[in-house]
């Protein structure tokens, strides 16, 4: 499982993006690709752990699951795989290999509070 | 408290593995070393096939070998036994090979040395793909023990490898191997890739794949003198 190491990858960008907006970051969006190799639930899982004791704590993790969109030659058409077990065009079955879409391992957005001004 | 605002962003999680896995790719080819990953669940036999592999390409190239462990040093003793130069890369808690971990450990040796460097990831069929570690060729490896649907278990792993072997056959027909229904699994989650059929303990099948890597390198090299 490498979910946990994963989790605290986020966390350090999204901390890296708050210290330099001077911003408090309250949740952290992710776009996950079906083709990414982690898993949804693990990262869930992990996300409390890995924000312990950074300013991240008691943020939430939004995960956009990103799904498979190959481009079939025979269509030549943008085609979403209902499943990554099969390689081939829902609609005429042709095989194919030209990945558009899916391998997203991406933190897209944050939500911010801006600091509030003292005085 | 103000109203929390959306921010875009846009930050690839794994952008540091993937500048140092780049910058190892071009390191590679200005040497002319061609890399190849192997990548299996446990036991599949990527150190058997690999020791045999450093083995019978010493007496035509220069081959090295790193090889990624949880805890022991037991693989990089066996693949020392082919007396190409072997360096463990002891991952502790880490469930696969980083970009950086190859780096480092890649630091005192010179590549312009190496025809072929090999890097047997941690037996792993989940967390290995994520990372890209500047190899020319990924390498599957599934064993005719371990069931013909593997790829369809697994197939972010498999759609990011170049070249699937399918080994320990000389077992294939104790466990009554369904080699098609193996073909067909494969093909579905990652078409048209290349597959090797051998079994690294008696050798049957070592020659073919053998001659793949050589043409590989040669294609690599061709390239190179553009
Ligand atoms: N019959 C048979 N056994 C094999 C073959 N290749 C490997 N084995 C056996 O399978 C077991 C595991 O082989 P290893 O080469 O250690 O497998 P591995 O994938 O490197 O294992 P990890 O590094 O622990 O993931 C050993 O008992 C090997 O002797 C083969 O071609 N035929
Ligand atoms: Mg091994
Ligand atoms: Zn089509």
């Amino acid at each position: 499982m490498h979910e946990l190491s994963i989790a605290m990858g986020i966390v350090d960008a999204a901390l890296d993006e708050s210290q330099r907006r001077g911003v408090q970051v309250s949740a952290v969006h992710l776009r996950l690709g079906a083709l990414s190799g982690v898993v949804k639930d693990a990262l869930m899982f992990s996300w409390e752990v890995a924000c312990q004791d950074t300013q991240l704590q008691g943020s939430q993790l939004i995960v956009d699951e990103v799904p498979v969109i190959v481009f079939c030659t025979q269509c030549h058409a943008e085609r979403e795989l209902p499943s990554v077990q099969s390689f081939a065009c829902p609609v005429c079955g042709a095989a194919t290999m030209d990945i558009r879409q899916g391998k997203e391992l991406e933190v897209f957005a944050i939500e911010v509070q801006e600091e509030e001004v003292q005085g | 408290m103000s109203e929390p605002r959306l921010v875009e962003v846009r930050r690839n999680v794994l952008k540091q593995n993937d500048v140092i896995a780049h910058a190892l790719r071009s390191q590679f080819r200005a040497a002319g070393v061609f890399v190849v990953s192997l990548v299996s669940s446990p036991g599949s036999g990527k150190t058997t096939f690999l020791e045999k592999t450093l083995t019978q390409l010493q007496p035509r190239y220069r081959v090295a070998a790193l090889v990624g462990d949880l805890a022991t040093e037991n693989d990089a003793v066996r693949l020392a036994r082919s007396k190409a130069p072997v360096k463990q890369i002891t991952t502790g808690t880490l469930c696969h090979l980083e970009a950086a971990m190859v780096q480092n450990a890649l630091q005192d040796w010179n590549l312009h040395d190496l025809d072929f460097l090999f890097i047997e990831n941690v037996g792993n069929l989940v967390c290995p793909s994520s990372y890209d570690l500047g190899e020319n060729l990924r390498l599957v490896l599934m064993s005719v023990t371990e069931g013909e649907d593997k790829p369809l278990k697994y197939p972010t792993i498999f759609n990011s490898a170049d070249v699937a072997v399918v080994t320990k056959n000389e077992l294939a027909d104790a466990v009554e191997f369904d080699w098609n229904a193996a073909r067909n699994s494969i093909q579905s989650v990652r078409p048209g890739m290349q597959i090797f059929r051998l079994s690294a303990k008696t050798g049957e099948g070592m020659e073919e794949y053998l001659k793949f890597l050589g043409q590989r390198l040669a294609e690599q090299t061709a390239v190179a003198q553009i």
